[in-house]
């Protein structure tokens, strides 16, 4: 078998972060080739750069394709070279039927005019070629997620694809979606197109994959081909295995009582209503106990933090909250606050901060009856305590008068921290609270975290970083798919255990 | 961050004093260049009018006759700042104008009961739109779109298509009132006399005094408790001389209105309103909900905040500052016509924008928004002087709203 692609030292940077370091990855003709790796390994970085999404010029290194060196200008040129991802989240556009997705930016036309006849006997040929039974005159918006997917093959099929890329394809669909994409894979193989898939699963990779790279920390770890037999663990442990002494701060902590107590918890989707998001969910956290929720993204963990929150995501939530052994309400987000549960948000620059504002703003803003009295605020008393909490958190700004945005990542993540400690919470939930900041600042984070413990309240701590929930917690609790699969406590959790939770079907 | 070093320094060294004030103020160009463009386009006015424009008569004038598009901009500011726009609000003036004509006039109603009916009807008026804004998430722009053809409709089929008029007096003097000189006529004549003019209303002349130095010390105060708390402020220079030149102007308005028939009832009420409208955006709990929401609502939904019903009496008041708008125009015009206010909105939502307020919500403040409406109105009035036909007017203002956003969105890119 000759090689379809190679892509020799790739090396990618952002400002401040190393993406990809000397990354190679070489993909035979007629295979398919799994690419796995942890959240923010690099994999989609290096999707980027083979799409024309980073165009020559801002990454190191070579793309030799069909026995060609690739320049590549932008995404245009890389579909023109027959080299087609579907991304995650689906480029399709929900309006349009799925004929018109199918030749969108490729119309099948005359004299600008579209030839309606020819685009719908083309899209009935390419979706007998995926499977799909529908009209070609079906809106997209209609048909379930499974079936858009099939549709985006088909757009990929359409425009004579060389190299077809499938960025998770399976992880917004349900069991036997997937298998039949899976099937559709190998059908597409047999017919002799070569794919990239990128899995977290390690069951799909083995059942379609003919040969693995596994990426870590934005390097390539190792090879494995499927003819010399490769198993789970081995992939596991390349996946994760890497240095973790000293990245944590020493610790020791002895938790009291049992201070939040969240008991068949279930939760169904905003819109459709008949998806369960969260199913039958119990856990406890006990005060001065950093608790750990792993899992990947999408296996609802938000979605878990969020909806104990005040209600904000999901219809008909069902279960009960406990503090301290007494139920509280908690069906809206003041009510929640005045409870005593804080919920550090995933995203800070969305859901976190008014950027436009100081810190100051930012830091009262959740507890704003703190810094006034019959409703008019006490700037100076407000100053006060934005200064106080700036100290306290080590916020690295001149004053905290400074907008918000103007702050690095790990500052602005202070300041929501701040803004949740000034509600003097009984419980924290944190969402990647490092998420995108540089491993200094993690550090005090964690630091800060640490502190939190000590003054008797109950951590929750959210983290798609394995070493960071091991370095840090006393248990872990093991999620996917709406549900906890498993709890961990500290002695006994390794990366190697959580992921094994987790890839298991 | 060097930008504040400096500064700091500034106030011990004047040696770097002047690159600082220049830093300052580039730093704050929309902010000064409001004023500023307000004092230019009033000077030009001077004197290619030949000093019409600041004629005692004409001052008043140009008081009254903004008054109620004023008004309207406090609601629309906090309307804008909450990330939504209410294009009803010319439509809902004139439907309120024709409710108090129906009412006190063909009905003789008391007019304090009409008033407060009026007020309330506006209020209401408000709320039915905010409720679909609010709880339904309709755009804005669609639901206050409608409300605009539902009103204009309404105040069509209320004044039967007829013009309804006159008030009576009592009413009248919402609009057109003046307060009365209750200080002793010697007095008054006395100052005229020491300034060589006619006559000399001495509560406006007081009050402008009065207002002025009301003004210093409250600025004076806060300044020193921002350097107490270590906040960063405006060089002293510029403090000085930003104060001094607000406090001249408020001095030589009153000065003016003095000469003519003193206060008029409108200036008491616009004034009480704007500073009470200012104190809630910049001081209160409420008012920096209201900023939040805008600024990112996301956010400040999890942080514990009632945005939909904050979206909700955002548009509540919108439509109760309406009903009052309404009702001084209705009164100013001495009868209630079906074209009342119409395209009226327009004039409102530049006057916001003008004063920096941004179309996606979070920003803008109740003293640019007033002062947007003066620029307006001053450019209005002083080509209306010139003889500028109306054709040329609308086309100078639409270029003033252009230059004054695209002039933002210039110093927001210059910035990051």
């Amino acid at each position: 078998m000759s090689t379809l692609l190679e892509m020799r030292d790739i090396t990618k940077t952002f400002p401040g972060v190393r993406a990809l370091d000397n990354v190679n990855l070489e993909v035979a003709e007629g295979e398919i080739h799994a690419v796995v790796g942890e959240n923010g390994a690099g994999k989609s970085t290096l999707m980027k750069i083979l799409s024309g999404v980073y165009p020559k010029g801002q990454y190191e290194g070579e793309i030799i394709f069909d026995g060609q060196r690739l320049n590549l200008r932008d995404i245009r040129d890389s579909e023109d070279r027959g080299i087609i991802i579907i991304h995650q989240e689906l480029a399709l556009v929900p309006q349009l039927s799925i004929a018109e997705n199918i030749f969108l930016g490729n119309e099948r036309s005359k004299n600008s005019v579209i030839n309606w006849h020819e685009t719908n006997r083309a899209t009935e040929a390419l979706l007998a070629k995926v499977g799909l039974v529908e009209a070609p005159t079906t809106k997209v918006g209609s048909i379930g997620v499974g079936k858009q997917q099939l549709v985006e093959i088909a757009k990929a099929l359409s425009k004579d694809v060389k190299l077809l890329i499938l960025d998770e394809p399976t992880a917004a669909l349900q069991e036997n979606d997937s298998r039949k994409l899976l099937d559709l894979m190998l059908e597409l193989k047999a017919q002799g197109v070569t794919s990239i898939i990128i899995s977290h699963k390690l069951g799909e990779v083995r059942y379609v994959a003919d040969s693995v790279t596994v990426i870590r920390d934005g390097s390539t770890v190792s090879k494995l081909s499927a003819k010399s037999g490769f198993k789970e663990d081995d992939i596991v442990r390349d996946m994760v295995g890497r240095d973790m002494t000293h990245r944590f701060p020493e610790h020791k902590r002895t938790p009291g009582d049992v201070l939040l107590d969240v008991s068949n918890w279930n939760v169904w989707h905003p819109e459709h209503i008949e998806r369960q998001i969260i199913k039958n969910i119990s856990f406890q956290a006990r005060a001065g106990e950093v608790v750990g929720i792993a899992g990947l993204m999408g296996s609802g963990r938000t979605e878990l933090a969020m909806s104990i929150f005040g209600q904000s995501y999901g219809k008909r939530i069902s279960g009960e909250v406990k503090l301290n052994g007494n139920p509280v309400n908690v069906s809206s987000v003041d009510r929640a606050i005045d409870a005593g549960i804080s919920y550090v948000t995933e995203d800070r620059k969305v859901y976190g901060l008014v950027l436009d504002e100081t810190i100051r703003f930012n830091t009262t803003l959740a507890n704003l009856d703190g810094v006034s009295s019959a409703g008019v605020i006490k700037r100076n008393m407000e100053t006060s305590v934005a200064e106080r909490y700036r100290n306290a958190l080590a916020v690295r700004t001149p004053s905290v008068f400074q907008k918000t945005v103007n702050l690095s990542g790990g500052n602005q993540q202070k300041v929501v921290l701040a803004k949740w400690l000034f509600t003097e919470p009984d419980v924290l939930i944190l969402d990647e609270p490092t998420r995108g900041i540089d491993v200094g600042a993690k550090y005090e984070i964690y630091n800060i975290i640490n502190e939190l413990a000590d003054l008797g309240k109950a951590v929750v701590m959210i983290s798609s970083e394995m070493p960071e929930l091991l370095g840090m917690c006393d248990r872990i609790y093991v999620m996917n798919e709406g549900e906890f699969v498993g709890e961990l406590d500290a002695a006994e959790a390794n990366q190697e255990r959580i992921m094994a939770l987790i890839v298991q079907e | 961050m060097v930008d504040s070093e400096t500064q700091e320094l500034s106030s011990t060294k004047p040696a770097v004093q002047t690159k600082s004030i220049g830093h300052y103020l580039s730093a704050n160009l929309r902010q000064y260049g409001l004023l500023l463009a307000l004092i230019v386009v009033m000077v030009f006015f001077q004197i290619v009018t030949d000093g019409t424009l600041l004629r005692a008569v004409n001052v008043t004038n140009l008081l009254l006759q903004n008054s109620y598009i004023i008004i309207m901009a406090l609601g629309m500011l906090i309307v804008i700042v909450a990330g939504h726009i209410d294009l009803s609000v010319g439509s809902v003036m004139g439907f309120i104008g024709a409710l108090a004509a129906v009412m006190i006039v063909n009905f003789d109603m008391n007019i304090y009961l009409a008033g407060a009916i009026c007020l309330a009807t506006g209020a209401l008026i408000g709320a039915a739109q905010g409720y679909w804004v609010a709880y339904w998430n309709i755009p804005s722009f669609i639901v206050t779109l409608a409300g605009m053809l539902v009103f204009r409709g309404l105040s069509l089929l209320l004044l039967e298509g007829q013009s309804v008029g006159p008030f009576p007096r009592e009413f009248q003097i919402i609009a057109t009132g003046f307060l009365g000189d209750f200080f002793p006529k010697t007095i008054g004549e006395g100052l005229a006399s020491i300034f060589a003019v006619r006559q000399i209303n001495t509560v406006a002349f007081l009050s402008g005094i009065a207002a002025a130095i009301l003004l210093v010390w409250m600025g004076m105060r806060k300044r020193a408790a921002n350097i107490a708390y270590g906040v960063e402020e405006e060089p002293a220079v510029i403090f000085y001389v930003r104060t001094f030149i607000v406090a001249a102007a408020l001095i030589f308005v009153m000065y003016k209105l003095s000469q003519f028939r003193g206060l008029p009832n409108v200036l008491l009420t616009m004034g009480f309103l704007a500073v009470i409208y200012g104190f809630v955006t910049e001081n209160t709990v409420i008012g920096r909900r209201i900023y939040a929401l805008g600024g990112n609502q996301k956010a400040a939904q999890l942080s514990g905040i009632k945005t939909k019903r904050l979206t909700f009496l955002a548009f509540t008041n919108m439509g109760f500052l309406a009903a009052a708008a309404g009702m001084v125009f209705a009164a100013r015009l001495n009868t209630a016509t079906p074209k009342a206010g119409f395209a009226l909105e327009l004039d409102v939502i530049a006057a916001v924008f003008i004063g920096g307020a941004s179309m996606s919500g979070g920003v803008g403040t109740i003293v640019g928004a007033v002062i947007g409406a003066f620029l307006m109105g001053v450019l209005n009035n002083g080509m209306s002087i010139m003889g500028i036909g109306i054709d040329y007017q609308q086309m100078i203002k639409g270029l003033v709203l252009l230059a004054a956003v695209v002039f933002d969105v210039y110093n927001k890119n210059k910035e990051a």
